[in-house]
């Protein structure tokens, strides 16, 4: 009832100050905008791949290094993730211990268009097995996946994106036709619709980019091998080995992702890998007893996937939004320190304190609602930029929902912290020595 | 000049005084470790690299047919070196700050490899010509002959079988320190072993690859002839040239093969990509100082207009008495004077606190004592600069006012 006329008194105050009122909408739409740009690249970048799920997709992680090694396996497994060697990969992807696994690397892949005088170009490619697809929720626009026999069988099989089918076929169904990758021929088995995980989690221990429009081509890796596919990242561990037999070679350069039924399957897991890595230092092809399982949340923060200078940009921006709000306590302080007289006249007229504060924090919340659609501006114009920078996940950075609402409950937070100062120094006014004076 | 009326006046407004105070020292805490980070930033981008960068163009190829590659990549080196404007071309496995690295680690004998912290070092194989097509400048030693180059292969462990290696000045100092590198012998793996030949300026990495800014200048060059897996081509030619060679290099290549595919660019391009994201920090980090310098400086303008506002009547008395315009001016100045120093101070603390944690949670190190004064006069500096308005306008009021009713 009485908020209309607050509303009213603060309009006018408003008008009577225009400068003093523009510099403290200004300051907060600033402070508000650049903390809403950071947050959103930072919601972004430590986002939920995977949100249906993400609780039940573990990285199992292995020292394969020599005997003679003397990394910690803590600082390892940081910088190695779920990589490992070829054979550890594939017998832990055959004991089929988890509801489904995959093993996979990342390869560029020569695509050759058969349409006379366009060029080959390279894209982003996948070699991994039939199990990929269903585990990490890729659904398809045309056909399927492989089979695990097609795996085994070293088919020449191939799934690839929905943007190369457009722009290879014109988005028709190519189902079936035969697609020249790595100059080799490989039959369509199926076309996905849009996937592109944010983060690109599976890549991140694989070397390849962290965000973006998702991988075009997806090949079975043991065909792949058998083409002599070059893959992204080959970290070998004893110098005299031969890369032309990455099957047997003492190479990190596959990664392993296991799907459990309930996430409460980890530890069961976890002892199955412990046990199988025992029984290989027994034989003597491993030398070193450490696991590690983590979920696909957790092994995104070891990996640290978010990079530090997007956190430190968003602390930036919050203590910058910290001396916005100090600003504005000021400069509300100010105004209505000069308003004291008008005070007295309210109060003397029957205000209670509590009305006088009432009316105070409305003309503050006022002052955040403007900062807040000011601040939106400068987010938007934020945003834009960021999208014109070269950064890869540049292209992905939009307001969303949430951050929409983000932003108006951070501008009347920020704005009503800014009032409380004011607001109390406004309701403890003596009428009386205000009236004398008049 | 008597500061102790300003403590008097002060004292009657603390809450506003505090305010003023609180964001000077937020502004100085937030500007000081801003300014050291934009620092650091631009130190990295400035990171020395001695070869020719701005005279150096990459055409890089790949998809080469394996069966015709050793052929293949003679006839682009010749076909590169007749354009006009070159003056070297070499194939090279991948360039400085390229992002594609081969790396390995390094002993100084048999018994240390693989058993203790071996320096891990990026290789950089190079066919005849490499050191003069990237410009590479040479301290100690000499380069490959081209025996070298001719019986250098690529073994199946991806290593040349030559025997011989040219390290950077870094390389040189972190394997042998105080000693002459030239004659000493590497091992890579219980088997591979080179002979140093010569020692060149500090080249940079392909990335800085974990290791970060220390191990930056780890980079070896060894001789190797045509194969397959050495499908970057580095043209040199005059700055002036290099567009030019780009757009035709990458022609003519495909024209030779259609097959293939072909990407150009000039060096400075790749250390643009690479430096990229750090320069954007650069500049959100330097836009966001000037903005928030900008808050506070509207910020102390408000505040000290407002206490002018309020204080009319005792200026007027003051100016009545006898107090000129200089002495309200410096009244005011000396005032926003104290309240920067104090805000200054718990600035200071405030700038030392951000950087520990900052020195605990990410790759920080310590802020150089010299930033400090250095912000501290650019508040002070901002401080008088935006109390000068309203301290003219108290200036400008005229003795009457100290006769009328307020």
């Amino acid at each position: 009832m009485m908020f209309g006329y607050y509303l009213d008194l603060a309009l006018r105050s408003f008008k009577r100050n225009r400068v003093l009122t523009a510099l403290m909408v200004l300051a907060l739409g600033l402070g508000i905008g650049a903390s809403i740009t950071t947050l959103t690249v930072l919601k972004l970048l430590s986002g939920d791949p995977l949100p249906q799920k993400s609780a039940r997709i573990f990285a199992p992680e292995l020292d394969p290094l020599t005997a003679a090694s003397t990394t910690p396996a803590e600082k390892l497994f940081q910088r190695w993730g779920n990589l490992m060697t070829y054979t550890d990969a594939m017998s832990l992807l055959h004991a089929h211990k988890g509801e489904r696994q995959a093993v996979m690397a990342l390869a560029s892949s020569k695509v050759t268009p058969q349409v006379p005088g366009r060029h080959p170009f390279f894209s982003d490619g996948v070699v991994t097995t039939s199990d990929f697809f269903s585990m990490f929720d890729a659904s398809f626009q045309y056909g399927s996946g492989w089979s695990a026999e097609d795996d085994e069988n070293r088919a020449h099989v191939v799934v690839i994106a929905g943007f190369l089918n457009d722009k290879l076929f014109g988005g028709a169904n190519s189902v079936g036709r035969i697609l020249r990758v790595n100059d080799h021929d490989y039959r369509i088995a199926g076309v996905l619709k849009s996937w592109a995980p944010q983060p690109r989690f599976y890549a991140v221990s694989l070397g390849g980019h962290g965000y973006g429009n998702g991988d075009a081509v997806f090949l079975p890796l043991q065909s792949a091998l058998a083409d002599k596919v070059n893959t992204q990242t080959v970290n070998c561990f004893d110098a005299d080995v031969d890369i032309n037999h990455l099957e047997t070679a003492p190479c990190a350069w596959v990664s392993l992702w296991v799907e459990l039924a309930h996430a409460s399957d980890a530890p069961a897991y976890k002892t199955f890998l412990a046990n199988y890595v025992h029984q290989q230092i027994e034989l003597g092809r491993l030398h070193h007893p450490e696991v590690e399982l983590l979920d696909l949340m957790g092994y995104l923060a070891q990996q640290q996937v978010v990079p530090d200078d997007v956190r430190m940009q968003t602390g930036l921006a919050f203590g910058f939004l910290l001396i916005c709000v100090v600003n504005t306590v000021g400069l509300l302080l100010a105004k209505c320190l000069r308003r004291s007289r008008e005070i007295g006249v309210r109060r003397a007229l029957g205000a209670t304190r509590a009305a006088v504060f009432a009316q105070f924090m409305v003309e503050s919340g006022m002052v955040g609602i403007a900062g807040g659609v000011l601040g939106l501006i400068f987010a938007e114009l934020g945003l834009w930029a960021i999208r014109h920078q070269p950064a890869e996940y540049a292209s992905l950075a939009h307001l969303d929902v949430s951050m929409f609402v983000a932003t108006f409950v951070i501008a009347l937070i920020a704005s009503l912290v800014a009032g409380l100062l004011p607001a109390w120094r406004a309701c403890v006014v003596a009428p009386a020595p205000q009236l004398k004076s008049v | 000049m008597d500061i102790q009326p300003i403590f008097a006046a002060l004292r009657k407004h603390k809450i506003p005084a505090a305010l003023i105070v609180l964001e000077i020292a937020l502004a100085c805490a937030v500007l000081c470790n801003a300014v050291f980070m934009i620092g650091q930033r631009i130190g990295e981008i400035h990171v020395s690299n001695a070869i020719d960068e701005n005279g150096i163009v990459d055409i890089g190829v790949q998809g080469i047919d394996p069966k015709t590659a050793n052929a293949d990549i003679l006839r682009y080196l010749v076909t590169l070196r007749q354009m006009p404007g070159v003056t070297a071309v070499a194939a090279v496995n991948s360039l400085p700050l390229a992002n594609n690295s081969w790396n390995t680690s390094v002993a100084t004998s048999p018994s240390d490899v693989s058993t203790k912290d071996t320096p891990n070092v990026a290789e950089y194989l190079l066919t005849q010509g490499g050191p003069e097509a990237l410009g590479l400048r040479l301290l100690q030693g000499r380069f490959f002959n081209g025996d070298e180059y001719a019986d250098s292969k690529l073994s199946d462990s991806y290593l040349p079988t030559g025997h011989v290696v040219v390290v950077t000045k870094s390389v040189a100092a972190r394997l042998w320190p105080d000693q002459n590198p030239l004659g000493k012998q590497i091992w890579v793996g219980k088997t591979n072993t080179f002979t140093v030949v010569g020692v060149v300026a500090n080249v940079l990495r392909p990335d800085a690859s974990g290791g970060g800014a220390a191990h930056f200048h780890w980079s070896m060059f060894f001789p190797i002839s045509p194969e397959l897996a050495i499908q970057e081509f580095v043209v040199r030619s005059a700055p002036q040239d290099r567009d030019r060679i780009v757009r035709d290099g990458v022609q003519k290549l495909e024209a030779l093969s259609p097959s293939v595919v072909v990407k150009g660019q000039t060096f400075s391009d790749i250390r643009g990509k690479y430096f990229a994201n750090t320069r954007s920090m650069v500049w959100m980090l330097i836009l966001v100082c000037v903005v928030m310098l900008a808050v506070t400086a509207f910020g102390i303008v408000g505040l000290t207009s407002f206490w002018v506002g309020q204080r009319r009547r005792q200026i007027g008395i003051r100016r009545a008495v006898g107090a000129t315009r200089a002495h309200i001016m410096q009244y005011f100045q000396t005032e926003n004077f104290l309240l920067s120093s104090a805000g200054v101070v718990i600035g200071m603390i405030l700038a030392f606190g951000i950087n520990l944690y900052l020195m605990q949670h990410y790759q920080t190190t310590r802020l150089p004592w010299y930033y400090l004064p250095v912000s501290a006069i650019a508040l002070w500096v901002l401080g008088q600069l935006a109390v000068l308005g309203p301290a003219l306008r108290a200036a400008n009021v005229p003795p009457v006012v100290a006769t009328r009713d307020a």
